[in-house]
């Protein structure tokens, strides 16, 4: 089953990285003699009001929304472990300051203060992965910290410290690599949320902007036509369902097998 | 106990204060006067003067933003720059409707999602729990504003049974609500699943079935009932979920609520709209937190033992 997720995903990738050579209609391209058609041999997605191939559109989407979403994950991850190591290094008030930071940003709505980040920055792709990160490092940052607490005095760490390594050295050459594993299982857990996120933003118009296909944006713009051509609507939203789906799965998996102090 | 609502409600300025001055500095930092971004380009010269009286925009920064706190609190969020309305009205008439659409998708989500993580629980490894994972993962990987449209396109352009989009009574409210609700209720199975598989392991547990009480028994009385303490938590701070997911469902199904008036502000870059849908949405939020906390600590005698300890 699993196997089955990961080459579906890897599918969906590789088709969007590889989409210019696999599609055979420019993504952009207006077609005034083949508006608004459903699904047929020459375009199996259909078309949409201005004729151009959805299938195209949604394969050159997929590289924006997957780019976008990893991104925003490493982009997370990478703050998420350096908050979460000083943190739980440090201990005392800088933790519990921390903390506290972590868990309201955690709780807030992370559409609304996107929303906030959307007024001083320009719509765009790097404003939707600075929204997502704005709220994801805040899951990152509490597992790594509730991680380093655990390990904090453990007899390698003390060993380190007692050869007289620097705070800096214990942090990132001790600590930092024995944190990977558990932050790749929560990016795995995290992705698929990711995906929706950026597709939320995308369909409130501040993502990629016109005529730059997304996902998201792709549903917002012809839901006008959710009567006469369904099709352009159904399939960029079933492409976000899906990949959003496949990296539930792979977290879950990876949860269950390697990281069951996880919850969520 | 009262000391726990005192102190939950001192932590709270803190909060606001926050709050406050992040959208301060965004006004601060938007382009132009930051009295015409705040009341609008089209609002009369002497409204504007009186702002900038208010605003002490000739005084330092502190100076400003206590101006900024005193029109706050008064209510005063300045004027659409496209209605030229008062924001802080039209924010108080759409507020109701939000507030209808949340408890709607919350009344399909709660107990249906308690009651698919405790069969789920119970069936633990059989076909019928695989089979409520599996659509809990699938509820939690559909975007809501991609179901609301396919819900809208069954259930009225082809059934024609529900109005497609509007405000009013419960006709227009079944759509959105359960849009809204789908992904809450895919959380909610799963965290309750997991939490009633840990009860269904507790010593208590053994020893209720130990001394022979019927199953039906230990598992509504004794585990059932205990699970739903800390789902009251789950539920009350999933509100953020709401709040997301109001933006993206009321958009969709033209629902005059808070979310859509935040979207179309955000469309017109009507920057007094956005702050204010901001700003009331994380009073929300924080309103609803410290609520559930309260009634944690009234439901769980637990906690009441040693109320005001965390």
């Amino acid at each position: 089953m699993i196997k089955l997720i990961v080459s579906a995903l890897l599918l969906i990738a590789l088709a969007s990285v590889f989409a210019p050579l696999i599609t055979p209609y420019d993504p952009d391209e207006v077609n005034l003699d083949a508006l608004r058609q459903p699904p047929s041999l020459g375009h199996p997605l259909g078309t949409d009001n201005k004729g151009r191939d959805i299938l195209s559109r949604v394969l050159y989407g997929g590289r924006i929304s997957l780019s976008v979403a990893l991104l925003a994950a490493l982009l997370s991850m990478g703050i998420g472990l350096l908050v979460g190591l000083l943190s739980g290094y440090a201990g005392g008030k800088v933790d519990i300051a921390v903390m506290l930071v972590v868990d309201l940003v955690l709780a807030f709505p992370s559409l609304l203060l996107a929303i906030g980040i959307s007024v001083i920055l320009p719509p765009g792709i790097y404003t939707v992965m600075i929204a997502i990160a704005a709220v994801g490092w805040a899951s990152f940052a509490r597992l790594v910290r509730g991680y380093v607490l655990s390990v904090r005095e453990a007899p390698f760490i003390e060993a380190a410290r007692a050869i007289g390594c620097s705070t800096g050295r214990v942090l990132f050459v001790h600590l930092l690599p024995q944190c990977i594993p558990l932050v790749i299982v929560m990016m795995g857990l995290k992705l698929g949320g990711y995906i929706i996120t950026e597709a939320s933003l995308g369909f409130l118009g501040l993502g990629a902007q016109p005529p730059t296909p997304s996902w998201g944006s792709m549903v917002s713009a012809n839901r006008v036509f959710i009567v006469s051509a369904p099709w352009m609507i159904i399939f960029p939203g079933l492409a976000i369902a899906l990949t959003s789906l496949c990296f539930n799965m792979v977290g879950d998996f990876l949860r269950d097998r390697y990281g069951t102090e996880i919850k969520g | 106990m009262r000391l726990y609502i005192i102190k939950r409600l001192v932590l709270l300025i803190p909060l606001l204060l926050g709050i406050t001055t992040i959208t301060f500095t965004l006004t601060k930092a938007l382009p132009g006067d930051p009295a015409l971004s705040l009341v609008g380009e089209r609002a009369r010269p002497e409204v504007i003067e009186n702002i900038r009286r208010e605003l002490n925009l000739d005084r330092n920064v502190g100076a400003q933003y206590i101006g900024y706190l005193k029109l706050l609190f008064r209510g005063d969020f300045g004027r659409s720059y496209y209605t030229n309305r008062k924001v802080g009205e039209d924010l108080l008439a759409k507020f109701p409707n939000t507030l209808v659409l949340a408890v709607g998708a919350m009344l399909i989500a709660v107990p249906a999602g308690i009651l698919l993580g405790f069969i789920s629980a119970v069936k633990r490894g059989t076909a019928v729990d695989r089979a409520i994972s599996s659509v809990s993962v699938i509820g939690l990987s559909l975007p809501v504003f991609w179901s609301g449209l396919l819900l809208m396109l069954l259930f009225s352009l082809k059934l024609r049974l529900l109005p497609p989009s509007g405000t009013g009574d419960v006709r227009f409210l079944v759509m959105p609500a359960l849009t809204l609700s789908l992904p809450a209720l895919a959380t909610l199975t799963r965290i309750s699943r997991t939490s009633l598989i840990d009860l269904f392991g507790m010593p208590y547990v053994r020893t209720a079935r130990a001394k022979g009480l019927p199953e039906h028994r230990v598992r509504f009385v004794h585990v059932f009932k205990n699970a739903l303490i800390p789902l009251v938590t789950v539920v009350g701070l999933d509100f953020g979920s709401y709040l997301n997911g109001a933006v993206l469902t009321e958009t969709i199904f033209g629902w005059d609520g808070i979310g859509r008036f935040a979207m179309e502000g955000i469309i017109k870059r009507d920057y007094p709209v956005i702050l204010g849908c901001i700003i009331i949405g994380t009073c929300v939020y924080v309103a609803i937190n410290l609520l559930v906390d309260i009634l944690y600590h009234y439901l769980d005698p637990r906690v009441r033992l040693h109320g005001g300890n965390d």
